[in-house]
């Protein structure tokens, strides 16, 4: 069963735009962006059969499906959070922050991650937000702070904890806390080691003395193509190694305490799922310790393939390069520590 | 790629996800649940495209020619998920995933009332906790009815499985029973059956991950269509 559509309503056909102003000369060299997306959709149409061919074999068809999936889940989501950064980048007056934040980073950190406790929704609405709260002047400590709380300790998701682990309840708590007090470290080192020069500040298209409304939505658009982008990567990346990772290595793993929490933070990484839905993929590990567990649901919303593609493409990749193995490294300490003391 | 192609992304991609949305062809990908946020993500995104030309338009008639910034190149790949949707729309996980992955079955709270009937209806995670981790007590003897998929593990042995799903199909886990009894000549993997049979003692290891899949004694098999909704989301409710 499959669903065609006219190519592209929607799309320009009227060959290449002609040249105007800006860079007179470069524009007819290169191929103007609406004629090539005509031929790719036009293209896609024609070699539907092959396609569809190539992609009959089991293996490449969960691929598809994993990959559609992870996408269609994660646009809302992204969607949401984008409306909410345009909106905090037109409506918002930077004194505002100025003025909820403590003055002090070091105190600004812990206020923002804690904030991080309001924003529903999963990781991918979390990254556009951060990258607007960076914009407006907010410190990046504190917002580095917000944008790895914010998956981990909102309702929706400690509730879904709650759902998957109904006969430990403390797994709730060890989650609120552990991710908290990561979030807060990340901030609190990133004040005292990071180097603004690795934050590329999230560039916008210039705001051409535009009304509110032209400004709020070229946010809109400029975010989710750009965003969106790299939430594909991520989405391919993960497709990608649900699919070729052998079912058994994680039996193996399950018997050293050590390999295990190794294990199932790298499963996390590669992973990629939605922070709503990791307590159940963690509570049917059950060859797994419970910290092992906890380890599992305080790495996977602070740092996965996709999270890493779309910090890479906010803040720029001399920052993601940094901020992603040392995250990975606290969360992974930060959430062995609450599950000695808690588990 | 320059703001008028960029427009026509946004649209197409807003028009798939409404499409998808409206037709029920989400239920391959997410949960149920996601449905209103997904139709809203759709309108936005079409609204947006929309905004986008009309102030491009404007930009053009207005005397300030201001550069664009061309966006990176990275967008081109949005159109990957819009003709996987569009043209491939893959379908629901099947047995492929369900051989490689560990059966998700877990113990239950409790067991609720039989529904009537007879045989009496009832979906593949209820079977296997009733039968796995109550020894079938709580079906007193009746036959029952079980809808879900075939899938033949690596020696050969049919399974009845349902995907059982709590956000999206990456993290879609299977619940399985295992098939003895009167079965079809032909076992084809991803054929939905609805089978007919009672309780059989003991219990086999998942090879994946060591977890418990109860036996069921079939009495008759019959194929069906696909349901409207192929994972199980008991769990999300």
């Amino acid at each position: 069963m499959t669903v065609t559509e006219d190519a592209s309503p929607g799309a320009s056909t009227h060959g290449p735009a002609h040249p105007r102003g800006g860079r007179p000369g470069k524009e007819d060299r290169r191929l103007s962006s609406p004629l090539v997306l005509t031929l790719t959709l036009l293209l896609a149409v024609l070699a539907q059969s092959p396609i569809r061919g190539l992609l009959a074999t089991p293996r490449m068809q969960s691929w598809t499906t994993v990959f559609v999936a992870v996408t269609v889940q994660a646009l809302p989501f992204l969607v949401l959070g984008v409306l909410l950064s345009a909106a905090i980048a037109v409506f918002v007056p930077p004194s505002f922050f100025a003025r909820a934040l403590p003055r002090r980073p070091a105190l600004a950190v812990p206020v923002a991650g804690v904030a991080g406790a309001v924003l529903p929704g999963c990781e991918c609405a979390s990254v556009p937000v951060a990258g607007a709260l960076v914009r407006r002047g907010v410190t990046p400590a504190a917002a580095l702070a917000f944008l790895l709380s914010a998956p981990a300790i909102n309702p929706i998701v400690l509730t879904a904890t709650a759902v998957a682990f109904p006969r430990n309840p403390e797994m709730v708590l060890a989650r609120f806390l552990a991710s908290l007090l990561v979030a807060c470290a990340m901030g609190w080192l990133w004040h005292r080691l990071g180097r603004t020069d690795w934050l590329r500040p999230p560039a916008h298209g210039a705001h051409e003395g535009a009304t509110r409304g032209e400004t709020f939505w070229n946010s809109v658009r400029h975010d989710i193509m750009h965003a969106g982008g790299f939430l594909v990567l991520g989405a391919m990346a993960a497709a990608t190694l649900k699919a070729v990772t052998p079912p058994d290595w994680l039996r193996t793993a399950a018997g050293s305490p050590l390999f295990s929490v190794l294990a199932l933070a790298v499963l996390a990484v590669l992973l990629s799922i939605c922070s709503e839905a990791d307590a159940f993929v963690a509570a049917s590990l059950t060859q797994f310790s419970p910290t092992a567990k906890l380890v599992f649901l305080v790495v996977g919303p602070m740092i996965d393939l996709k999270l890493f593609a779309m910090q890479a493409g906010t803040f720029g990749r001399a920052f993601a390069l940094r901020f992603a193995p040392a995250t990975f490294v606290l969360a992974v300490a930060g959430a062995v520590l609450t599950g000695v003391v808690l588990l | 790629m320059n703001r008028q192609a960029q427009a026509a992304v946004l649209f197409l991609l807003g028009a798939a996800l409404l499409h998808a949305g409206t037709t029920g062809l989400y239920l391959r990908y997410v949960k149920a649940g996601l449905r209103p946020l997904l139709l809203a993500s759709g309108a936005v995104l079409v609204v947006a495209a929309l905004a986008t030309a009309w102030y491009e338009r404007r930009r053009h008639r207005s005397s300030r020619h201001t550069a664009e910034h061309p966006e990176p190149r990275i967008s081109w790949l949005l159109l990957l998920p819009l003709l996987a949707l569009i043209l491939v729309a893959p379908p629901a996980l099947g047995s492929y995933s369900a051989v490689r992955t560990g059966t998700a079955l877990q113990r239950p709270y409790g067991y609720g009332l039989l529904p009537a009937g007879d045989p009496v209806p009832l979906s593949v995670v209820d079977y296997a906790s009733r039968a796995a981790y109550g020894h079938g007590r709580s079906l007193h003897g009746r036959a029952v009815r079980v809808t879900g998929f075939l899938a033949l593990d690596h020696a050969g042995s049919p399974y009845l499985v349902r995907m059982a799903l709590n956000c999206c199909a990456a993290d879609a886990q299977p619940v399985k029973i295992a098939l003895t009894g009167e079965l079809p000549p032909v076992l084809r993997p991803d054929a939905w059956l609805e089978v007919t049979g009672r309780y059989a003692t003991g219990v086999a290891h998942d090879p994946v991950n060591n977890g418990p899949i109860p036996y069921l004694k079939v009495t008759s098999a019959r194929p069906v269509p696909v349901p409207h909704d192929p994972y199980d989301e008991t769990w999300n409710n």
